[in-house]
C-alpha cells in the first residue's frame, strides 16, 4: 500500500461542467514520482480538460486536485506555486513570436523564479542543446519548422526546472516526417526519469515508454492498465472499439 | 495545333511590357491634357475679372483681430503672419487632442475587455453612442449646450479663488520665472537623467543578480521630491500671476478660450471611441494559446499584459491609430464651426475673405494638411518597424 505521500499528482472525484454539459465525470487519478502516464480516448472524451485541471489553465467545480502537496483551489498563490513546478507543452506550441528562441527559454526563469539573465541564459543553452537546437537560439519562432518550434516549447518549459511535464497532443498539429523528431526528445526526457502526462495518439510512443495508459471515454476513465496488458489484452468494448480504429490503419 | 502567325503590331499588342508601356504612356498623356485645360481656363478667368495672382498679399497688413495667438500678433501684423498663428493654433489643438485621445482610448479600450461588468458595459455603452453621433455635432454640443451656458465673469464659478471657469473660458495662474528659476530647472534636468541611470542600473543588476527593483515608484518619489523640495531649496523661483476680475472680464492670469476648450473634448471623446476599439481589437487579436503559454509558465497577469500580450497587440494597434491621429488632425478644421482660430478659420477664412487670393491660400492650405499627415505617417511608419515581427 503506498501512502498519499508518494503521489505527485493526486485527482480525487473530481468533476466539471461547461454549462450544462458534464465533461469530467468522478474522475480518480494518481501519479507516482517519475512515471510516465499516457492518456488516449477519442475526441471530446475529456482528456485534454483533465490535464488542463491540473495546472489549472481549467477550473474544475468538484473534487480535490493536489499537485505535489498543494491544495489547487481558487487561491492565486497555490495556483502560482503549481504553475512553476508543472510544465506544460501545447498542440499549437504558442511560442512568443515577438522574442526570441533564447528569450522564450529565459523569459519566465527570469520574472518567475528571478534568476539573473546569465545563469537563465546558460540553463536555456542547456536545454536547446538537449532538444538538438541550439544553433536557432538566436531566431524568432516564425523562422523554424513546426517540429523545431515544438522542441523550442520543450525546451522552454524544462528551463523552468519542472517536477512534471503535461504533454496536449504535442504531435497532433506536426507533419508526419517532423513527428518523429518530437518523440525522440520526449522519448529521452521519459528516460531521464520526469514525470509526464501525456495526451496524446501516438500508440508507438505509449507502448515504448509508458507505464500506465489510461483510456477516456465520455469524460470518465473506461480503463488504465500497462500498455502490454491495455495493448493486447483490453477489457471493455469500449477500447477494444478505440484500438481497433487507431491501430487498424 | 495552329501555329501562331501574328504580324508585327499583334505581337507587340500581346508583349505585357509593351502593352503596359502602352497604358502608362495613355494614362499620363490624358493626365497632362486635364492638368494644361484646367491652368488655361483659370488664366483665361482671373485675367478676364481682373484678379492678380502671386504671394505678394502676404506681406500686406491683415487689420482684423484674432482671439487666441501662441505668438505676438495684432491687426498691425501680416496677411503672412496670419498664417502661422493659425498653424500653430491647428497643431495645438491636434497635438492636445492626440495626447488626450490616446489616454482616454487605451482606458476605454481596456475597460471594453475588462472582467468587471459595470466597466465593461459602460465603456461599450460610451463608445456606441459616442462614436455614432457626428463629429460636428458633438462639437455644437459642447460649444452651444455646455459652454455657453456657463456663468457670465461677475459670477464665475471659482475654485479656491484661483482657476475661474466661465463663458469666455478658463483662467487659470500663470506661472513666472523668477530669481533662482535656472537652478531649479536644472536640478529638474539632474532628477531626470539620475532617474534614466536608475533604470539602467537597475536592468544590470537584474541581468547579473536577477534582483527586481521597484524602479517605477522610487523614479516617482525622486522625481517629486525634486519638484517639491527643490521649489523651496531654491527659494522658491516660480510666482504665479493671478487672473483677477477687472470690469467685465479677467486680466492676468492664462486662459483657454471656450472654443478651444469645446473643440478639444469634442476630438478628444469622438476619436477616444475609435482608439478604444483599436486598442480592445489589438489586445484581443493577440491568441489565447499566448495566454495560456504565460499562465502555464506561472507568469502573473501584469507580466503576461506587459511582457507578452502588449508587445504583440501594439504591431496591430499602429497602423490604425496612425489614420486615428491624421482624421484628428484634418478634424480639428471643423473649428471653423465655432471659430475657433485654426489654420482653416483664419487663414483659408478670413484671411481668403480678405485678399481674394482663392488659389494660393487654399493651395498653402491644402500643402500644410498634406505635410503633417506625411510627417505623423513617416514617424509612425519607422515606430511600426521597430516593433514589427520577425518571419522567416
Amino acid at each position: 500500500m503506498t501512502n498519499q505521500q508518494d503521489f505527485i499528482i493526486t485527482l480525487k472525484n473530481v468533476n466539471k461542467w461547461y454549462g450544462e454539459f458534464h465533461v469530467l465525470k468522478d474522475i480518480n487519478l494518481n501519479v507516482k514520482m517519475g512515471e510516465r502516464i499516457v492518456i488516449c480516448g477519442p475526441s471530446g472524451s475529456g482528456k485534454s480538460t483533465m490535464i488542463r485541471c491540473i495546472n489549472h489553465l481549467e477550473e474544475h467545480q468538484e473534487g480535490d486536485i493536489v499537485v505535489d502537496g498543494v491544495l489547487l483551489n481558487n487561491d492565486l498563490k497555490n495556483i502560482g506555486q503549481i504553475r512553476k513546478e508543472v510544465g506544460m507543452v501545447f498542440q499549437h506550441f504558442n511560442l512568443f513570436p515577438h522574442l526570441t528562441v533564447l528569450q522564450n527559454c529565459t523569459l519566465a526563469p527570469i520574472w518567475v523564479r528571478k534568476m539573473p539573465q546569465k545563469e537563465a541564459e546558460a540553463i536555456a543553452m542547456k536545454y536547446l542543446e538537449r532538444v538538438k537546437i541550439p544553433d536557432q537560439a538566436n531566431k524568432y519562432p516564425g523562422q523554424l519548422s513546426g517540429g523545431q518550434q515544438q522542441r523550442v516549447a520543450i525546451a522552454r518549459s524544462l528551463c523552468m526546472n519542472p517536477r512534471v511535464m503535461l504533454f496536449d497532443e504535442p504531435t497532433s498539429a506536426l507533419d508526419p516526417e517532423m513527428i518523429k523528431e518530437v518523440l525522440d526528445v520526449m522519448v529521452e526526457l521519459a528516460q531521464e526519469g520526469m514525470t509526464m502526462l501525456c495526451v496524446t495518439h501516438e500508440m508507438g510512443f505509449a507502448k515504448k515508454v509508458a507505464d500506465r495508459v489510461i483510456f477516456m471515454d465520455a469524460g470518465q476513465i473506461i480503463e488504465e492498465n500497462e500498455p502490454e496488458s491495455f495493448f493486447n489484452n483490453p477489457q471493455s468494448d469500449r477500447t477494444k472499439l478505440f484500438l481497433s480504429q487507431v491501430l487498424g490503419h | 495545333m495552329k501555329p501562331t502567325n501574328r504580324n508585327g503590331l499583334t505581337r507587340l499588342f500581346y508583349n505585357p511590357t509593351a502593352r503596359s508601356l502602352f497604358f502608362q504612356a495613355l494614362v499620363l498623356g490624358g493626365l497632362l491634357w486635364f492638368v494644361l485645360t484646367i491652368v488655361g481656363n483659370v488664366t483665361t478667368n482671373l485675367n478676364a475679372r481682373g484678379i492678380s495672382s502671386g504671394f505678394g498679399f502676404l506681406s500686406q497688413p491683415a487689420g482684423f483681430g484674432i482671439s487666441q495667438s501662441l505668438i505676438e500678433y495684432n491687426e498691425t501684423f501680416t496677411f503672412g503672419r496670419t498664417f502661422f498663428v493659425g498653424l500653430l493654433n491647428t497643431l495645438l489643438v491636434s497635438a492636445m487632442g492626440v495626447v488626450a485621445a490616446t489616454i482616454l482610448g487605451v482606458f476605454v479600450g481596456i475597460s471594453r475587455i475588462s472582467p468587471n461588468w459595470l466597466l465593461r458595459k459602460i465603456s461599450m455603452v460610451y463608445i456606441e453612442i459616442l462614436r455614432n453621433i457626428p463629429l460636428l455635432l458633438q462639437i455644437f454640443f459642447w460649444y452651444y449646450v455646455v459652454l455657453q451656458t456657463l456663468p457670465r465673469p461677475r459670477d464665475s464659478l471659482s475654485f479656491g479663488e484661483t482657476i475661474f471657469i466661465n463663458i469666455r473660458g478658463v483662467f487659470m495662474p500663470k506661472p513666472m520665472a523668477e530669481t533662482g528659476f535656472a537652478l531649479y530647472v536644472g536640478l529638474l534636468v539632474a532628477a531626470v537623467v539620475g532617474v534614466i541611470f536608475l533604470g539602467q542600473w537597475a536592468k544590470r543588476r537584474m541581468r547579473d543578480t536577477g534582483q527586481q527593483f521597484p524602479v517605477f515608484w522610487t523614479s516617482v518619489a525622486i522625481l517629486l521630491g525634486t519638484l517639491v523640495l527643490g521649489f523651496f531649496i531654491t527659494g522658491r523661483p516660480i510666482a504665479l500671476d493671478y487672473p483677477e476680475l477687472r470690469g467685465l472680464n479677467f486680466r492676468g492670469g492664462m486662459s483657454l478660450i471656450p472654443e478651444l476648450i469645446a473643440l478639444w473634448f469634442a476630438l478628444t471623446i469622438y476619436t477616444s471611441t475609435y482608439i478604444g476599439e483599436i486598442v480592445r481589437s489589438g489586445i484581443q487579436s493577440v491568441s489565447h494559446g499566448q495566454t495560456e503559454a504565460c499562465r502555464a509558465l506561472g507568469l502573473n497577469e501584469k507580466q503576461r499584459m506587459n511582457l507578452v500580450v502588449l508587445p504583440q497587440a501594439m504591431r496591430v494597434m499602429i497602423p490604425p491609430m496612425t489614420s486615428q491621429y491624421l482624421n484628428l488632425t484634418k478634424n480639428s478644421s471643423l473649428a471653423t464651426a465655432i471659430g475657433y482660430p485654426d489654420l482653416v478659420s483664419v487663414f483659408a477664412g478670413t484671411t481668403l475673405n480678405q485678399t481674394g487670393q482663392a488659389i494660393e491660400i487654399i493651395t498653402m492650405t491644402m500643402l500644410v494638411y498634406l505635410t503633417i499627415s506625411l510627417l505623423v505617417s513617416a514617424f509612425m511608419n519607422w515606430f511600426n518597424k521597430r516593433v514589427a515581427l520577425v518571419e522567416r
